[in-house]
């Protein structure tokens, strides 16, 4: 019985952004179900006390002068871009009109 | 001359660059040859910049003979293709990225140009760097120089197979779970995977940023330690690359081991590993143990923990890395008719299934309801795990280990099942997880054949140590001589 339900699987797919096939969709819940049930053996490890490690430097917030510097040229990123004009990235619409 | 001059290390065709006996230009040209004779049957290369590459290799020879003696002036050096390089394609193995010209150069890819290190091109990999065999890419699989039917490792498999086939004295890597390491064991040849933050990661396309770092795949450790020191060292485009001095880590290859203490972990000799493989490793204990070191056992009690923490914690960065690719300012676009359908089918097409495993994965140990039980939970027994290694490091000086369980496996073997592949990386993990450094070096061979790795494992920016013993190893053993049968 797979830990994920094809609904989970279909929800975590939609919060990814992926468009995922039915046999996408099938494998995923098999294999995903087994690598979680791998990492269930962590709940056994007493972690009362222990901070987490998000990062192994003491990263404190870094800061520059703020001084004006030469960007990349635009061209060169816009490049790139599947779709560009007039010196913007072309996407589709966000907001419509009302 | 032609044929020998790709079997030189850096460190000899320095020598030879500099006594005037050889010029780059015929250096590099005898790799682009040996690239265009073999790589057919090898698959390392995704890119080769041959017109580029002769353009710097003359300016070298110039430089040269303007007065500069640098041992990089000249050296022809293959990047993973997950390194950004200006003007010249990185497609990190994926789709996603196909034609992206990155409008600048990494900084570790920038400091080795500005020594004069020639570009032969940009090499094979699994997509976005995760896998463990190379198979992952979208483009081609690469095959191990030692046994045509089997992977190289991976995910910088590209990398490891052009040092081992001889067509790159010098190639990056990037390794966020033993992605330099595991490769270069599989393939016979050097690979080191520098303290965290040693390395600037600028320009190297994120997988999991709290892990990634760059490094070199080289014949000898002499030569690693010449990259390292040209690469390391604090950038300001990189706040997680620390401000410490760099060591001249040259110096530190000294050639003997007498009273380095030297821990072996019991948990690293499991059930599972080859018995060639167990015995190599134990044979270059004894053996440094023979040339003064002190070897003890020690304990690494957490280890079998850091396959289940690595695959909740680098899932989890990644599925925020990989939101970036959208199809709005790289790689192709599918156009879906409105935005939130554009997004989801350019990146369903976009990305490979390893890739969407994992984005599923880290989405998952993210997600509302679920980020305590797995995202946190693995980031506190990640403590744990650089808990065991403080303590170990305050007993021993460096540790002897396996790099991977197995030699070179076979081509599609693991492909179907994921969870079997993730332990091919069982005894890389625990040092990205530490964010400590660690070095692969050719120690043996099993009966097939294939190249057996040893690993040295040294503290958070303690390079200098793994370096000496990798390099006093080297004096008194010529297993990373050895080169693959290819004609």
């Amino acid at each position: 019985m797979p830990a994920l339900t094809l609904e989970q699987v279909e929800h975590i797919a939609e919060l990814a952004k992926l468009a995922l096939t039915d046999e996408e969709k099938a494998r995923f819940r098999e294999q995903l179900s087994a690598i979680l049930d791998y990492a269930a053996r962590l709940q056994a490890v007493d972690t009362d006390d222990i901070p987490p490690t998000a990062n192994v430097l003491p990263v404190d917030t870094v800061l520059r002068e703020d001084v004006s510097r030469p960007a990349m040229p635009r061209d060169d990123i816009l490049a790139n871009s599947p779709a560009s004009e007039q010196g913007m990235f072309r996407v589709d619409v966000i907001l419509e009109e009302e | 001359m032609a044929g020998s001059l790709t079997d030189l290390t850096i460190t000899e065709a320095a020598a030879l660059l500099e006594q005037g006996t050889i010029t780059s230009v015929e250096l590099v040209q005898a790799h682009l040859d040996r690239i265009a004779a073999l790589d057919g049957r090898i698959g390392a290369y995704l890119t080769v910049t041959a017109g580029q590459a002769l353009d710097a290799a003359h300016a070298a020879d110039e430089r040269r003979r303007q007065g500069e003696t640098d041992p990089l002036l000249g050296i022809p050096i293959a990047y993973k293709d997950v390194l950004c390089t200006r003007g010249i394609e990185t497609t990190c193995g994926s789709r996603i990225l196909k034609g992206y010209r990155p409008p600048y150069d990494a900084t570790a890819v920038e400091r080795l140009a500005r020594r004069g290190a020639v570009i032969l091109g940009k090499t094979n990999m699994d997509e976005f760097a995760m896998g463990s065999s190379t198979e992952n890419s979208a483009y081609q699989i690469t095959r191990n120089p030692w046994d045509l039917e089997r992977v190289p490792g991976g995910s910088s498999g590209g990398s490891a197979a052009a040092v081992a086939a001889r067509m790159a004295p010098l190639a990056l890597g990037t390794d966020t779970g033993g992605s330099i390491r595991q490769p270069a064991a599989l393939c016979g040849v050097v690979g080191l995977k520098p303290s965290y933050g040693r390395v600037s990661r600028y320009g190297l396309v994120a997988f999991a940023s709290s892990l990634d770092q760059i490094g070199p795949f080289t014949r000898t450790v002499e030569d690693a330690a010449l990259a390292l020191g040209v690469m390391a060292g604090h950038d300001p485009l990189d706040s997680t690359s620390a401000p410490l001095p760099v060591p001249d880590y040259t110096a530190a290859l000294t050639g003997d081991v007498q009273g380095v203490k030297i821990g072996v972990p019991d948990e690293y000799f499991i059930e599972g590993i080859e018995p060639a493989v167990a015995e190599a490793v134990q044979a270059a204990v004894d053996l440094l143990a023979g040339m003064g070191a002190s070897v003890q056992r020690v304990s690494l009690p957490h280890t079998d923990l850091a396959l289940p923490v690595y695959y909740l914690v680098a899932p989890a960065e990644a599925s925020a890395n990989l939101a970036r690719f959208d199809g709005v300012r790289y790689g192709p676009r599918v156009e879906g008719g409105e935005m939130w359908e554009t997004y989801r089918q350019t990146r369903g097409a976009g990305f490979g299934p390893e890739v969407k495993r994992r984005i599923m994965l880290g989405t998952y140990a993210l997600s509302a309801g679920y980020y305590d039980a797995y995202y946190l939970k693995a980031q506190k027994v990640r403590t744990l795990i650089r808990q065991d290694f403080e303590r170990a490091f305050a007993e021993v000086d460096v540790i002897a280990c396996p790099v991977s369980p197995t030699t070179a496996f076979r081509i599609g073997e693991r492909m179907d099942d994921p969870l079997q592949m993730y332990l091919s990386d069982v005894f890389t993990l625990a040092v990205n997880l530490a964010g400590i450094c660690g070095v692969s070096l050719p120690c043996g061979f099993d009966e097939r054949g294939l190249p057996v790795g040893l690993q040295i494992i040294g503290p958070a920016f303690g390079e200098e140590r793994i370096l000496r013993v990798g390099y006093a190893y080297q004096q008194v053993t010529d297993w990373h001589t050895h080169a693959p049968a290819l004609g």
